[in-house]
This record gives C-alpha cells, structure tokens and sequence, in this order.
C-alpha cells in the first residue's frame, strides 16, 4: 500500500502538470508562442511574394539562385529535425548519453545550414545583389536572416541544454525542456520548407 | 504492489505510445526528403509540367509542413489546445497577410 503511495506521488510528480487545464503552462506558451511566429514570417513570406519581381533585369532570383546548393542546405535541416526528435525520444528513455549527442549532432546540423547561408550571402553579395540593391534584395535578405538568426539562436540554445544536462542543471521536468527546445527547432523547419518552396522553387 | 506494477505498465505503454518508435522517425524524414527530391525535379520541369506546376508545388509543400507539424511536433498525439493555440495564429496569419496580398493587387498580376 506504501509503495502504491509513492510510486502515485511519483507518477504526478513525473507529469507535473498541476494547472487548471491539467496540461504543462510552459508547453501551452510555447505553442502560443510558435503561434505567434506564424505572423511574424507571415508578413515577412507576404513582403517578399509582393516585391519578389521589383529588381533589375540582371539580378533578379532566376539570376542568383543556386538551387542544387539552396535544396542541400534544405535537406541538411531537414535531418537536423530528425536527429532533433530522436534527442526527444531518448530524453524520454531517460538516456541523457543520446540526448546529449542527437542534441549537440542538430545543433552542428542546424550550424552547417547557417554556414550555407552566410556562403549564399557572400556570393549574392560578390554578385552585385546588395541589401539595398532593389526592394527584391531587400525583402529577400530580411525574410531568409530572419530565419537564419533563429536558427542561430536555436543553436545557441541546443548547445546551452547540451551542457545544462552534462552538468545535471535542468530546472524542472528534463523531458519537457528538452521537448520545448525540439519544438522551437521544428517550427524553424517548417518556416523553411515554406521558404524553400515559395522563394526559391517558385519563379518570381 | 501488483496495482503498481501494472499502473507502471500502463504508464509505459502510455509514454510509448506517446509519438512514434525512433524507426518510424527515420521513415518520416526519407518521405520529406523523398518530397524535397520531388519538389526540386518539379522546378527543373515546370515546362512541362504546366498547369499542374504551381499546385502541385503548393500540395507537396503543405505535406511536409503538416507531417513536420503532426508527427515531429506531435501536435497527432498531444492534446488539441496546443493544436488550437498554434492553429489560431497560423489562420491569423494566412486570414491577415492574405488580405493584405489582395488589397496591394498581388493575385492580379
């Protein structure tokens, strides 16, 4: 009877969702949050279909686009949201050893994305097609950094988790921290698949 | 001690069945990458394509944002206020902006 006891205090510590909606208030936020985002590149993805053909006749995206680089920059993030799942799942096996290198292998994914992005830059730049060139350039540059500083920051904060676990520092629930980081890191994905396909698949 | 034990296992089976095994992860990212390869042979061949180019551009791109959403993010098997919360902004999103697209002409051209 004791142990029925503990093992029940156990498992409501373990769920630790002692709100009115019995759901986790930090998850919720998240996902208000991520919610959130959706109009941020919303207006972002919108301002760039509206300008996407405002350029000169020689630098526009059929021009500059280096599609089989661009689509092995997409590929690369994309595993980066399977490697990233897959720390989810070994946090909850309780496995920090994997957690800690599929969360340290898609923080190294998500930074091979962002050196792709800083090398497209430099030769669209080399190319002629500077921030303030035209307002294509300029919408482009905005929506495409954008993303690249939250993938940025998303690195920051893998590598952040990644020694938070080595050194047993978690706040809280382990399993739901490393969960919302991995949900902030897909919502970055998706934002790409979306860019992927309307700025660069389809022509201006 | 046997009802702990068999609340454990159901407890199990719950955890377990939240999302997918790691293999049916794998098998989710070769179809969005299997999706990407298609996606980028669609824009070599859009000529002959025709028509059929744009929305199927469009289709394919939705699949990946929705399997990206439903199973990496587990929005299919977490509770439906997440989905909610994450839904209303996105159909604020796309309600605004496309608004917005049509008031400055865009669909026109």
């Amino acid at each position: 009877m004791a142990d029925t006891a503990v093992h029940s205090d156990a498992h409501i510590e373990h769920a630790g969702h002692h709100t009115s909606t019995g759901l986790s208030n930090n998850k919720l936020a998240m996902w208000m949050f991520l919610g959130s985002e959706c109009l941020l590149f919303g207006g972002l993805i919108s301002t760039y279909m509206l300008y996407r053909g405002r350029h000169s006749a020689n630098l526009g995206p059929d021009q500059v686009w280096d599609i089989p680089f661009t689509s092995s920059s997409s590929f690369v993030l994309l595993m980066s949201s399977l490697t990233m799942v897959l720390a989810v799942s070994s946090a909850n096996r309780d496995d920090d050893r994997n957690t800690k290198v599929w969360l340290s292998v898609t923080a190294l994914l998500g930074a091979l994305f962002v050196a792709g992005q800083v090398y497209e830059f430099t030769s669209f730049y080399r190319e002629g097609l500077g921030f303030t060139t035209s307002l294509f350039s300029s919408s482009f540059y905005t929506l495409t950094g954008f993303h690249g500083v939250h993938v940025s920051v998303g690195i920051i904060m893998l590598m952040s988790l990644v020694g938070m676990i080595s050194k047993n520092k978690v706040v809280g629930d382990k399993k739901e921290v490393v969960e919302l980081f991995g949900l902030y890191w897909h919502f970055v994905d998706v934002v790409w698949i979306l860019i992927f396909t309307l700025v660069y698949l389809i022509p201006a | 001690m046997t009802t702990a034990t068999e609340h454990h296992d159901s407890h199990e089976d719950t955890h377990e069945g939240h999302g997918l095994t790691d293999a049916g992860y794998i098998k989710i990212a070769l179809f969005l990458a299997a999706i990407t390869a298609v996606e980028v042979v669609f824009s070599y061949t859009q000529d002959s394509l025709g028509a059929a180019f744009l929305p199927g551009l469009l289709i394919l791109m939705a699949v990946k944002f929705f399997m990206v959403l439903l199973y990496f993010m587990h929005l299919k098997f977490d509770s439906k206020l997440f989905s909610l919360m994450f839904y209303i902004g996105m159909t604020l999103a796309i309600g605004c902006y496309l608004v917005f697209l049509t008031t400055l002409h865009f669909f026109e051209s």
